[in-house]
């Protein structure tokens, strides 16, 4: 991360270049990474619910590209793009979704509900759109500390039919906090497709309602979603308040790997498939010069050779022992030692 | 110094605000007014509106960013304006703040306290007079504490604040003006688990918390005095963990045990002591545990209706009459 944040920092050429390449890398890294997550769960060896989000890997990498360390990101249940790009280890990852010792929630909960908060990284709930409030509330620490970073809440367009959401970005836009949401609209929630969720066309229409600037973009476009996140989060960082970004998205694979996703018409994913975000970027590399089939190649092999050293040291990794189950249920209270005066 | 309930909750606010700058007050009319019941007043002049804040009616905002600012060092303290209107922020509580820790693999902290004034006996009906507690007490990765004294109000709020966990802070709305008491001018602070016995006796043990505590010393100062019996009373202050030695210890010494509270009686932690006693003080008993507590309904306006529901000393008295003679 510190990599990318010098680079996006510099006008540069030269490291402008490396930076787009390094976008390159991560989408390819978290598609990757998904296909292999999706083959493990058929093998058994992921046993809990596995949520995709192949097909959605520039929003991600659009969005968190730009953040620099010390920012907070709340990711949705299929961000696993967020851990990688924020620098949370591969092999941890794979870990936490084996349910093993050396996973980020040393086995406790499954799939992406187990954050990094070393690398500020915030492990969201099942209940969809609940930590828009946490980031909104990691935006007040910012902002009462007058430090100079941001906040990221993602979030579905399913999720943003919960109360949660509406307060979170009613507060945000009352004390102007220092917080980016990012509405991944995939178009269905579970099954439930757009207009039985809303009745206006655009989610970025509400931040209005809030008092602050709503975008939309294409989410499968990285460069487009990149170069908006950037002048967003500068702007927030600079104290502008709050602001909201909807990117247009399509996930491949059903709401989880037991959803088939019957509910959805072929020729629509087909359609959605023919916008891949990674060959459209392969197309503006290869117009800026670059010599695509060769760098492609290269990140291939670095993928999988990322993919296996942490499909290895997960399988390595030991599961937990059963009695850590009543582990790490409370943080010590060091500053409760005080005895009671009349006891 | 004398200090009311209310007046004891607001010294500690003042007193850890003024020793940790990461401390900050966040709800519902905290601020410009001091808090619908004034617990919150002059916080704001003190503090500034950085730390203390007027938030939207958001019940799950206000406890999911509080959460949001604990895991990245802060300590807010944040009221529920109404204990009753906990339930819209239920979510954040018993998903959020609660499973945090664990699901980051103990690898983060949640020092938050959720304030929630809570109980019946003023006229509130049935949207200001709930006593939600037994909704978090089966919650691990919470605690949850119900002072019944200025005392253990002012220290075991101090505690919460400096304590690493989701504490829910429930302070009974009857007690804030009723009851006052010289509170120490020194530094204190009241330890969040063990319970205390508020008067000791030798035929029978009432176990109580909270608003009910003061009618359970009424009926013991009612029964020793019209009929001879030596009372002990039990406060468990600690609802979440339970203080287990001090419940078993005094089922074990007076062999009859009567546990009383202001929550209704079914589901409500009076279950759970009862069970506690059977499974490990069974040889001790002298008689069945009984209980007496909020009857099963909601706590309805008129006043003969609330009283009819609500426990009272009397009604203590009775079934204590009642349980010694078993």
């Amino acid at each position: 991360m510190a990599h990318a944040e010098t680079v996006a920092a510099s006008s540069e050429t030269g490291q402008r270049v490396e930076y787009e390449l390094q976008l390159y890398y991560w989408m390819k890294l978290i598609r990757a990474f998904e296909e292999r997550v999706s083959r493990l769960h058929r093998q058994n060896k992921i046993l809990g619910g596995v949520y995709s989000g192949a097909g959605q890997e520039a929003v991600v990498t659009g969005v968190c590209a730009p953040l620099r360390p010390g920012d907070f990101v709340a990711p949705l249940h299929r961000d696993l793009g967020v851990f990688l790009v924020r620098g949370v280890d591969p092999g941890r990852l794979m870990a936490q979704l084996m349910g093993k010792e050396t996973g980020l929630s040393r086995g406790k909960d499954s799939f992406l509900h187990g954050g990094d908060l070393e690398h500020h990284v915030f492990g969201s709930t099942s209940m969809l759109g609940s930590s828009l409030p946490v980031a909104a509330g990691a935006a007040l620490k910012f902002q009462i500390k007058k430090e100079a970073q941001v906040a990221v809440g993602f979030f579905g367009e399913g999720a943003s039919s919960r109360g949660d959401v509406h307060e979170a970005m009613n507060f945000a836009g009352v004390r102007k906090l220092p917080v980016v949401f990012v509405c991944e609209n995939n178009r269905y929630a579970y099954s439930t497709p757009l207009d039985k969720q809303m009745a206006i066309e655009n989610v970025a229409e509400r931040a209005a309602a809030y008092g602050f600037k709503g975008h939309v973009v294409s989410g499968n476009d990285l460069l487009a979603v990149v170069q908006l996140a950037e002048k967003v989060i500068r702007r927030v960082r600079e104290g502008g308040g709050p602001e909201l970004i909807e990117c247009k998205t399509y996930r491949y694979r059903g709401h989880s790997e037991h959803d088939a996703a019957l509910y959805r018409d072929k020729e629509e994913l087909l359609e959605w498939q023919s916008r891949d975000p990674i060959p459209r970027y392969e197309f503006y590399l290869e117009k800026k010069g670059h010599d695509v089939k060769r760098i492609r190649e290269e990140i291939d092999e670095r993928t999988r050779a990322v993919l296996q050293q942490a499909v290895e040291f997960a399988e390595q990794s030991p599961m937990p022992a059963p009695e850590e189950a009543l582990e790490d249920l409370y943080a010590p209270a060091p500053m409760n030692s005080a005895r009671d005066g009349r006891a | 110094m004398e200090a009311t309930y209310l007046a004891a909750i607001n010294q500690a606010l003042h007193e850890e605000m003024r020793r940790d700058e990461n401390v900050i007050v966040m709800g519902e009319d905290v601020a410009e007014l001091g808090g619908a019941f004034k617990v919150t007043d002059g916080l704001l002049a003190a503090f500034g509106e950085d730390r203390v804040i007027d938030t939207p009616i958001s019940e799950a905002l206000i406890v999911g960013a509080g959460a949001g600012a604990a895991i990245l060092g802060m300590r807010p303290v944040v009221e529920m304006q109404f204990g009753d209107f906990i339930s819209c922020a239920f979510d954040q509580i018993v998903n959020t703040a609660a499973t945090l820790r664990y699901r980051h693999g103990g690898r983060a902290a949640c020092p938050l306290v959720i304030r929630a004034p809570s109980g019946a006996g003023i006229h509130g009906a049935l949207f200001h007079s709930q006593n939600p507690e037994a909704w978090f007490t089966r919650v691990p990765g919470l605690k949850v504490v119900a002072p019944a004294t200025a005392y253990d109000a002012k220290g075991l709020l101090k505690s919460a604040i400096r304590d690493g966990n989701p504490v829910v802070y429930f302070e009974h709305k009857r007690l804030y003006r009723s009851i006052k008491e010289n509170l120490p001018d020194a530094e204190f602070t009241v330890p969040i688990g063990p319970a205390e016995v508020r008067r000791p006796g030798r035929d029978l043990s009432l176990i109580t918390y909270g608003g009910t505590l003061h009618q359970c010393l009424d009926a013991a100062g009612i029964v020793a005095r019209e009929d001879g019996l030596s009372i002990e009373v039990l406060d468990l202050r600690t609802l979440l963990p339970l203080d287990r030695e001090a419940i078993l210890g005094t089922a074990r010494k007076t062999g009859k045990i009567l546990i009383v509270h202001e929550d209704r009686l079914t589901g409500g932690i009076g279950g759970e002591v009862a069970a506690i006693i059977a499974e490990h003080a069974f040889d001790s008993l002298d008689g069945p545990i009984r209980r007496v507590a909020a009857l099963d309904t909601h706590t309805a306006y008129s006043p003969p209706l609330e009283e009819f529901i609500l426990p009272n000393a009397n009604k203590i008295v009775a079934a204590i009459r009642g349980l010694a003679a078993y």
